[in-house]
Parts: C-alpha cells; sequence; structure tokens
C-alpha cells in the first residue's frame, strides 16, 4: 500500500515535471523573445523566432525517448552482434555463423515460419467471417465483444487458460481439460497434446489466433461497414448469389483492410515469446526465435553477442513491412 | 413508378433473406464461434471457485453435478471409548466427514476401501465390527479395548455435493503473493501509462499543426518505430542500465527505469494514434486562434488538449492493457523480489512451482485478468476506436 502510494507520488512528480517542463521551456522563450512592449518591427520577429524554436521544444522530450529507447538500440544491436558475449572483442560474423549451423536456432526459423504462415491467416479468414456473419443479426454486437475480449487478456494468462485446456490425465482417470475430454467422449485416446512434436505448435498458434481474431474483427468490420450500399444493391439486381457478393465485391474492396490486419498480426507473431515461454519454454520442438533471444539474454550468465544477432534476425524479417507501413503513412499524407 | 416497384420488390427480397432458413445457419455458427471463444475462459472462472478436491478430479463442466469421492478419515480417539454391555464401543461422526455429502460404501482396510455398503455391518479383526451410515454416523466395537492415541482410520466413498468457495482466493492473495504482485502491477502500470500521455500529446501537435522542417520524415520515423521489435532494445538498454546503475552506485533494476522503458515503447503508438486525430481537427479552430493573437502553446492547452480527449482516452487504454499483461519489459527492467515481481511474472512462476496445483492457478490467473478485463467492458468503445485508427492503412 505505501508502495503503491509512493508510485502515485512518483506519477504526480512525473506529470508535474513534464508539465513544468513544457510551461517553464514557453515562459523562457516569451523571456528571450518578448511580444509585449516591444515595437513592432521587433515583435513581428521576436513572434518568428519563437515559432521556429517552439516545434522543438513540443518535441524535445519525445525526441529523446524515440532515440534513446528504439533508435539507438537498433543500431547497438547490430554493433553487439558483431561481437563477443560481453560486447567487448569484434568477433566479425561469428555470431551469425554459428547461429545457421545451430539446430535449435534452425528449429526455432522453422517454427517461425510455421507461426507466420498459419496464424496471420487464420485470424483474418475468422476474423472476416465473424465480421460478416454478425453484421446481419441483431445481437451481432454482444456475439462481437465476447469474441474481442481476449484481446485484453495477457499473453500469460491465455497461456494458463489453454493449458487448462489441454490438461493430461493418464487413462484411466477422469480428464479435467475440456479438450481430452472431448476427445475421450468421442471415442479417442487422450494425448498430452503439447508434448507432441509439429502438433503441439498448432496448439501454441491456436492461442494467439484465439487472441487475435477479435483484432481482425473489429478492424474488418469496420471496413465491411464503411463499403457503400449502392455496390451491394447493384450485384443483387444483377443477380448475384451470397457467395458472389462476398468473394467479388465486398472482399475487393476491403482489400487495404485486410492487409492492414495482416502485417499487423505478422508483427506480432514474429515478437511471440510469452506463450512459448509459458506453455513449453521451447521444449519439444516448439523454439521460436524471440523466446530463444531471452534465453540468450541470460543463459549462462548471458551472450549479448548472440541475443543481439537474433534480435537482428527478426529486425530483418520486419523490415519489409516497415517499409510498406511507412510508404502507406506517405502516400495517406499526400491524399490529406 | 417502374422503379418505385422494382426497389420495393428488391426490399421484400431482402427481408425474406433475413427470414430465411439460411439465418438461422448464421444465428446458430454464430453461437458456436462464441461458445468457441469464451468456454476456455469460463472454464478458468468456474474452476477458481471450485473446491480443490473436486477441481482435481473431475472437469468444470461437471461442477454442478454430485461426484463420488474416495475418502480416508478417522474415529474418535479410543479415549472416548465406553464399555456397553460387555463390549467397547466407539461411535460419533468420522472426523473430516462434511454434512452436506452423502457416504454410499466403506470398509476398514486400504485393500478393500469400499468393500461394505452403509448400514451394514463389518466385521473386523478380534470379533469387532464396524457399521457406517449415510450420514457420517459410526459405530465401532471390540471385545478388547481400544488403545492407542489417535483414532482408527475408516475409509469410505461419498457422493460429494458441489462445492463452490473462495478459499482459492483467499490462499493465492495471501500465501502466493498474487496480492503483493497485484500492488506491484499497479506500481508499474499506472505512471507508466499516464508519462507518456502528455509527452505525446505535444509532440503530435507539433507534427500536425506546427511549421517544421522535415516534419514528412520524422512522421515517417514514428511509423517506422512502430513496428520496431522488442527485442532489438532489450541488451542495449540492459547494459545502458547496468553502467548507469553502477555509475550512481544502485541497482540497475528500479520502477523508475521500468516506467522510463514502458514510456519509451509506448510513444510510437502514442504519437502516431494522438497525430492522426489531432491533424484530423478542423482547421477553422486552429487558424481563428491564432487570428486571436494565441500562440501555439496556449492553443494547444487550451483548445487541442480538450478536444482530443478520446484520442487521449484510447491510447491511455492501450496503454494500460499493454503494461499490465506485459511479461517481458518486466523480467529484464525489474527484479523478482517481494516488492517488484509484477502479476504476470507471479503467475510466470507459480507455472513453474505449482504446475499441477489448478485451484491456484486458475484463481491466480483470474485474478490477473480482472482489471483487464473491468478495463475492456467498460471502456471498450474507447478501445475500437482507438484500434481503427491506430493500425497504418
Amino acid at each position: 500500500m505505501e508502495q503503491l502510494f509512493y508510485s502515485l507520488l512518483v506519477m504526480l512528480l512525473g506529470v508535474l515535471s513534464c508539465v513544468f517542463y513544457f510551461v517553464g521551456s514557453n515562459w523562457l522563450l516569451l523571456l528571450i523573445y518578448p511580444v509585449k512592449h516591444v515595437s513592432n518591427v521587433k515583435m513581428a520577429q521576436n513572434i518568428r523566432r519563437a515559432a521556429a524554436i517552439r516545434p522543438w521544444l513540443f518535441l524535445g522530450p519525445a525526441l529523446f525517448f524515440l532515440i534513446l529507447y528504439l533508435v539507438y538500440p537498433v543500431f547497438d544491436s547490430v554493433y553487439l552482434s558483431l561481437h563477443g558475449r560481453n560486447g567487448e572483442e569484434f568477433v566479425g560474423l561469428a555470431n551469425y555463423e554459428w547461429l545457421f549451423q545451430d539446430n535449435e536456432f534452425l528449429e526455432s526459423l522453422t517454427n517461425n515460419i510455421l507461426w507466420l504462415l498459419i496464424v496471420p491467416a487464420l485470424s483474418t479468414f475468422f476474423g472476416l467471417i465473424i465480421a460478416a456473419l454478425t453484421d446481419r443479426i441483431r445481437w451481432g454486437d454482444f456475439a462481437k465483444s465476447l469474441i474481442f475480449m481476449p484481446m485484453a487478456i495477457s499473453f500469460i494468462g491465455a497461456s494458463i487458460i489453454w493449458k487448462f485446456v489441454y490438461d493430461y490425465r493418464a487413462e484411466g482417470s477422469d480428464q479435467i481439460g475440456l479438450l481430452n475430454a472431448l476427445v475421450e467422449y468421442f471415442g479417442g485416446t487422450p494425448q498430452a497434446w503439447i508434448t507432441l512434436p509439429f502438433w503441439n505448435d498448432i496448439f501454441l498458434m491456436v492461442i494467439l489466433i484465439w487472441i487475435q481474431t477479435g483484432f481482425a474483427m473489429v478492424i474488418l468490420s469496420a471496413a465491411l461497414r464503411g463499403i457503400p450500399e449502392e455496390t451491394v444493391e447493384a450485384a443483387v439486381l444483377d443477380g448475384a448469389n451470397g457467395f458472389q457478393i462476398f468473394f467479388k465485391i465486398l472482399i475487393p474492396q476491403i482489400w487495404t483492410s485486410i492487409a492492414v490486419v495482416w502485417t499487423t498480426i505478422t508483427i506480432l507473431v514474429l515478437k511471440v515469446f510469452d506463450i512459448v515461454l509459458a506453455m513449453t519454454n521451447g521444449q519439444w520442438d516448439t523454439q521460436v526465435l524471440a523466446n530463444m533471444m531471452f534465453d540468450w539474454m541470460f543463459r549462462g550468465g548471458g551472450d549479448f553477442g548472440r541475443g543481439a544477432a537474433i534480435a537482428v534476425i527478426i529486425m530483418i524479417a520486419v523490415i519489409p513491412v516497415m517499409i510498406w507501413n511507412v510508404r502507406q503513412a506517405n502516400a495517406q499524407m499526400e491524399g490529406r | 413508378m417502374a422503379n418505385n416497384k422494382f426497389s420495393s420488390g428488391l426490399m421484400l427480397s431482402l427481408r425474406q433473406l433475413r427470414r430465411s432458413p439460411l439465418m438461422i445457419v448464421v444465428h446458430l455458427s454464430v453461437l458456436f464461434l462464441v461458445i468457441l471463444w469464451t468456454f476456455p475462459t469460463a472454464g478458468l472462472l468456474i474452476s477458481s471457485f471450485r473446491d480443490k478436491d473436486q477441481l482435481a478430479v473431475s472437469g468444470w463442466w461437471q461442477s454442478l453435478s454430485s461426484s463420488e469421492q474416495n475418502i480416508i478419515g478417522r474415529t474418535s480417539a479410543p479415549d472416548q471409548q465406553v464399555l456397553l454391555d460387555g463390549k467397547y464401543v466407539l461411535s460419533g461422526t468420522i472426523e473430516g466427514f462434511a454434512l452436506q455429502d452423502t457416504i454410499l460404501r466403506f470398509g476398514w482396510t486400504s485393500k478393500q476401501p469400499e468393500a461394505y455398503q452403509v448400514n451394514t455391518i463389518a466385521s473386523m479383526k478380534n470379533a469387532g465390527t464396524l457399521t457406517v451410515s449415510s450420514d457420517g454416523q459410526y459405530t465401532m466395537t471390540s471385545l478388547v479395548p481400544f488403545t492407542g492415541s489417535r483414532g482408527k482410520r475408516v475409509f469410505y466413498t461419498q457422493l460429494t455435493s458441489p462445492k463452490f468457495t473462495l478459499d482459492n482466493y483467499v490462499e493465492v492473495l495471501n500465501s502466493e503473493g498474487i496480492g503483493q504482485s497485484f500492488i506491484n502491477s499497479l506500481t508499474v502500470t499506472i505512471p507508466a501509462t499516464i508519462i507518456p500521455i502528455l509527452i505525446a500529446a505535444f509532440a503530435a501537435y507539433a507534427l500536425s499543426w506546427m511549421r517544421l522542417p522535415g516534419r514528412g520524415l520524422l512522421i515517417a520515423l514514428v511509423v517506422g518505430l512502430l513496428v520496431v521489435p522488442l527485442q532489438m532494445s532489450l541488451i542495449p538498454l540492459l547494459q545502458l542500465y547496468n553502467t548507469i546503475g553502477s555509475y550512481f552506485g544502485v541497482s540497475a533494476k528500479t520502477y523508475f527505469g521500468i516506467w522510463l522503458a514502458h514510456t519509451g515503447f509506448g510513444l510510437p503508438l502514442a504519437i502516431y494514434l494522438l497525430r492522426n486525430y489531432i491533424a484530423g481537427l478542423p482547421k477553422e479552430i486552429i487558424e481563428s486562434a491564432r487570428v486571436d493573437g494565441a500562440n501555439d502553446f496556449e492553443i494547444f492547452v487550451k483548445i487541442i488538449l480538450p478536444l482530443s480527449f478520446p484520442a487521449l482516452a484510447s491510447f491511455a487504454i492501450f496503454q494500460f492493457l499493454w503494461v499490465w499483461n506485459d511479461l517481458l519489459v518486466a523480467t529484464v527492467f525489474l527484479g523478482n523480489g517481494e516488492h517488484e515481481l509484477v502479476l504476470t511474472g507471479r503467475l510466470r512462476e507459480l507455472l513453474g512451482s505449482r504446475g499441477g496445483n489448478w485451484e491456484i492457478l486458475t484463481a491466480s490467473a483470474f485474478v490477473s485478468i480482472a482489471v483487464p478485463l473491468t478495463v475492456f467492458f467498460t471502456l471498450q468503445r474507447y478501445l475500437v476506436r482507438g484500434l481503427l485508427s491506430g493500425s497504418v492503412k
């Protein structure tokens, strides 16, 4: 409790120091370039000068944080990946050479590619189906809100929820995991699902799909609603059936939204870490890059060179999406 | 006229479509999907309220039906025995028996724990007898006195009525440290949500309405940084924190450090979201204020900030959910001590140490997801709005 009080106090201090910075710097600016009680020429000049400086005062703290916490680390990670475990001796590409003949890394890479193929595709697919279906029924908003709910749950919380679903009891005793109970009900043999190589990857992916479908649904539902009704009506008049309307009229019009959903989930998949850590910690052939990187940060006292090299690989995978995003944003701004 | 008739025909066909059997399929498939999506969480929630012995032996979907359970109880201690008609008698209620349950069968050896139906008489060694009734009453007789300090073991099978309890919550909040971690999580989350908002709002305004060389480039930088994986920042920042920590002779893992880290990591989204909103505000408002002689600082504080409330709320919710649910940043930048371990970190620890104790795991997990779920259901509107303007399109 005392600690909470302390944090509220710090929060207040933080907010106050932000306010102090912005108010104080503005006051200082007006002190240096006064606009009152000076000649008109001087005033115009001062206003212009102050207006040239003020944006940088506004941007200052944000730029400081962005550069220190995101820009500088990108370059430092590349630098570290070319150095030994403490970041001191230069080793050239040795860390990368090591990576590409390390079995765990190759396994992570394969698994990551599987994740990248399956999770965005299925999340988008389910999101689209649910968005299209719920748009036509009265309790659709309620249904959407329930399917959207897992978005609020932490990966680790979701892992516990699903570990309970996958729980396995030896044959003969009652299964308390939903999946094995269903399998048994339909006459199958219960399995310890998360120890079953290959299929366990799929069972871990289910968790992320379960979380991300809500996101896809929200974006795509808004996109579907934005479609002008005339296009659908025209198709109905021309005698198109439901499937034709969906695939030939609706889908092409929301194509950019689908791309947005797909790329956003792709980025998330590359960073997925908590789920694997909580469910298997990379055992039974489920390792992924982000978890392996985390592992190397601390394994045996930590190998920063190898850890950074894995991070760089993740970064390289992200770059195409980054470029696509920047181009989209630029195009959007020119339209304004 | 013909056109009118035609469109009313179209309306009719749409209305028919709504009533057609196809709609039943739509209703049913949505229902199926909703069940698929909510059952895992429902199972966790229901299980967390179940009695831990029942939770371990039956699925949560059976939690409302009675289940059979094998239990070992005890008679009273031998010093309670009385001498009746030349026999030593011990009687009473079996120790540990809960009155709402019903005993079905009993036995007196571990080899045959359910050999006798209730109300029948079991013969034991030395011409002794034991009888148990369904409400837990027993009578045990013997020709020789009972000895020892403790009562004899009685094995029985009972029909347990469903039991729901708050015990699991009481246990995790107190003895498993979830209560303390809850406070730790709040300590991390509140400042880490508030601090970035102000910083981002000023920057977003500058990037929307102020004349600034290289503005386009800066916006592109923010958009690019949106997707930079956190993994890139971990090692360099950890090193930096270690250096600063050892220079000042303090720990590298402090609340202050994690607040700043979350501020840095949250800023790209904050700036992007707020800029989208602020840039979309009507130009006339800002220009008329400028004509009235207000400088940018006044415009921002008096006009933009109040108008941007919906966008500020959207980002606040995002950042709150992200920080509360984060495990990675907390593990790297905050210690493992009792006063530092956040809920997600504690859950991870419990998964390792109490992996089979579902009563602990379910209750702990629910405590950790209760807060984000509350935020989610009360402020969903802002979250949806934020998602829609926050994804690059």
